[in-house]
């Protein structure tokens, strides 16, 4: 099995480059060659100029990588501890990595946990410390495999702020990042690539992405659960793709359609009705990322299989 | 940069042997009984009280050896187990200084261990141990673990790269290695063919040394006492040598096949 099929892209430097796809297209897969944890099979990685393969330990002067939802550090230490553990393997002076330990618990909410053992974090609070450890080394460039994964509203906005602030600080710093959040990667990255099954679909900024649909129309339906399978909207002539799942919180579900032009959607609303599905709202939708996405991948990153039928 | 690894990693250790003691118990008092059951069988059988030294001496040792197993080698595999290694793999540092800090960080937990052995076989069961030959037999206990964490580096490729297979194969060999290695009575007692096998391992040697360094001829050496630092020095750096090239090996291995890291694409 190939989890990458001639990725062939280019970072520049002091840009937050974003990478877009489901479970299983290959992000990690990028991200931990990119890193030195993982050898490609064919072809070859710079990283700041330096081979992967054949000159590691260059690389790995110059990068750092968070993982969301990993914690780092070990359960006796405290934050501050932890956070000086993981300087010193970059060798970090001790008061600069003092200096850092302090600007990085103010950032991530954690300065009046400095001293608490990881034993007693909260799992949002592991998470933070995770990637502030990240940060410690002030890498060239840094990894960010879904940072803000199992992170609430609140933490997840920080740490957004602070990837953005971190990059404008320095010209030479680079993010590459990889999310699930549409809106994360519209908000931080300067240009995204969306991948699947291992190859890149897309690549350009959000918005020359979002230029580059066809003329086309996104609606956003919120139909009743019970029903027929949905999938026969698709043999609407106009009809261009569909995507659907259930809403966490009411059941129902949330169901798009991108269709060629407005006046498919009124034989969309009466083959809904031979599925016996109620709308129980409807609202066009402007052209986001995820109308991207879901143009070049065919379904949307939260979509059920299809078969399942909600 | 790498020394400064290894005073770090070494901290965490030194810093969870303070912060949580429930430990000292199993580290001392248990260690000590089993200790305590070789001295009697000794004492059972009327053998020279010499013998009731070979054991404290070797029950000291075992604790060193089993850090250099359980307390190094074996921990690439559980740092990969916890999500960890890789944040070690991405870093510049050597990867033979993280597993001296973790060795070295552990000696406080060992030492204790071994303190205890020492010092429960000399007041309890009145073990001799000439003080004016301690700093000789300090000497060659020295080189003895140069040697043996040397070796433990070796065996750490193995646990980076198949961790649970080699975890299962060492549980196992545990007591094959304390018999090969002559942890309770005097290697030589084997036959020399044997001996020399269990050699490989350093521990084996340095334990022959330090008990004729103290009891001389009654030690049954295997070999004259004055080859014994040469031969250590020389599997040093033979170790140290082969443990560069295997964790380097063992480690593009892993990076080849992906069993570096345990979370997937």
């Amino acid at each position: 099995m190939r989890a990458l099929q001639g990725v062939d892209l280019e970072v520049h430097r002091g840009e937050c480059f974003g990478l877009l796809g489901p479970n299983g297209a290959g992000k990690s897969t990028l991200i931990k060659i990119l890193t030195t944890l993982l050898l490609p099979t064919s072809g070859r990685a710079l990283v700041v100029g330096y081979d992967v393969a054949t000159e590691p330990f260059q690389v790995r002067k110059r990068i750092n990588l968070v993982s969301g939802g990993d914690s780092s550090g070990y359960g006796v230490l405290t934050v501050r501890e932890t956070l000086h553990l993981f300087s010193q393997f970059y060798g970090v002076p001790g008061p600069v990595a003092r200096r850092r330990e302090e600007e990085l618990m103010e950032i991530t909410g954690l300065r009046d946990k400095a001293d608490a053992r990881l034993s007693g974090l909260s799992t949002g609070m592991k998470q933070k410390l995770n990637f502030a450890r990240g940060f410690m080394s002030d890498p060239e460039v840094i990894f960010l495999d879904e940072p803000t994964l199992g992170l609430d509203v609140e933490a997840s906005r920080d740490v957004r702020a602070f990837i953005a602030r971190w990059v404008r600080e320095r010209p030479e710093r680079t993010v590459l990042l990889t999310t699930h959040y549409m809106m994360e990667a519209d908000e931080l990255c300067g240009r995204v690539a969306i991948i699947d099954h291992g190859r890149i679909l897309a690549l350009d900024t959000p918005s020359a992405l979002k230029r580059t649909l066809p003329e086309e129309a996104a609606f956003e339906f919120q139909v009743s659960a019970t029903g027929q399978d949905l999938e026969p909207l698709l043999e609407i002539t106009g009809v261009r793709s569909i995507s659907h799942h259930a809403h966490p919180g009411t059941g129902a579900v949330e169901l798009k359609v991108v269709v060629q032009e407005d006046d498919v959607i009124g034989e969309v609303l009466g083959r809904l009705k031979g599925l016996d599905r109620s709308v129980l709202h409807l609202t066009k939708m402007e052209p986001t990322l995820e109308t991207v996405f879901i143009h070049h991948v065919g379904r949307g990153l939260t979509d059920e299989e299809a078969g399942n039928g909600a | 940069m790498n020394l400064a690894a290894v005073y770090a990693r070494a901290s965490v250790r030194v810093k969870a042997s303070f912060r949580e003691r429930s430990w000292l118990l199993g580290e001392t008092l248990f260690p000590f009984l089993a200790m305590s059951a070789f001295v009697l069988v000794y004492r059972g059988l009327r053998a020279p009280r010499e013998y009731e030294g070979f054991v404290v001496l070797g029950g000291a040792m075992i604790a060193y050896w089993n850090n250099v197993i359980w307390g190094m080698a074996s921990q690439f595999f559980w740092e990969r187990e916890q999500g960890q290694l890789q944040l070690y793999l991405i870093t510049p540092v050597s990867r033979m200084s993280i597993l001296l800090g973790m060795a070295l960080g552990g000696m406080a937990m060992t030492t204790t261990r071994a303190a205890a052995i020492l010092t429960g076989g000399i007041l309890l069961f009145h073990v001799s141990l000439p003080l004016e030959r301690a700093l000789p037999a300090f000497g060659l206990f020295l080189l003895t673990l140069g040697a043996a964490y040397s070796l433990g580096m070796i065996l750490s490729s193995l646990f980076l790269l198949w961790g649970r297979e080699v975890w299962h194969t060492a549980t196992i060999l545990q007591e094959p290695v304390y018999l090969l290695s002559g942890f309770y009575f005097p290697v030589s007692a084997m036959g020399v063919g044997i001996a020399i096998v269990g050699s490989i391992l350093p521990v084996t040697l340095g334990l022959d040394g330090i008990r004729q360094v103290f009891y001389g001829p009654a030690a049954h050496g295997l070999l004259p006492v004055r080859w014994i630092p040469p031969i250590q020095i020389a599997l040093t750096a033979i170790f140290l040598f082969v443990s560069a090239v295997s964790l380097r090996y063992m480690e593009n291995l892993g990076k080849q096949e992906g069993r570096l890291t345990v979370r997937g694409d």
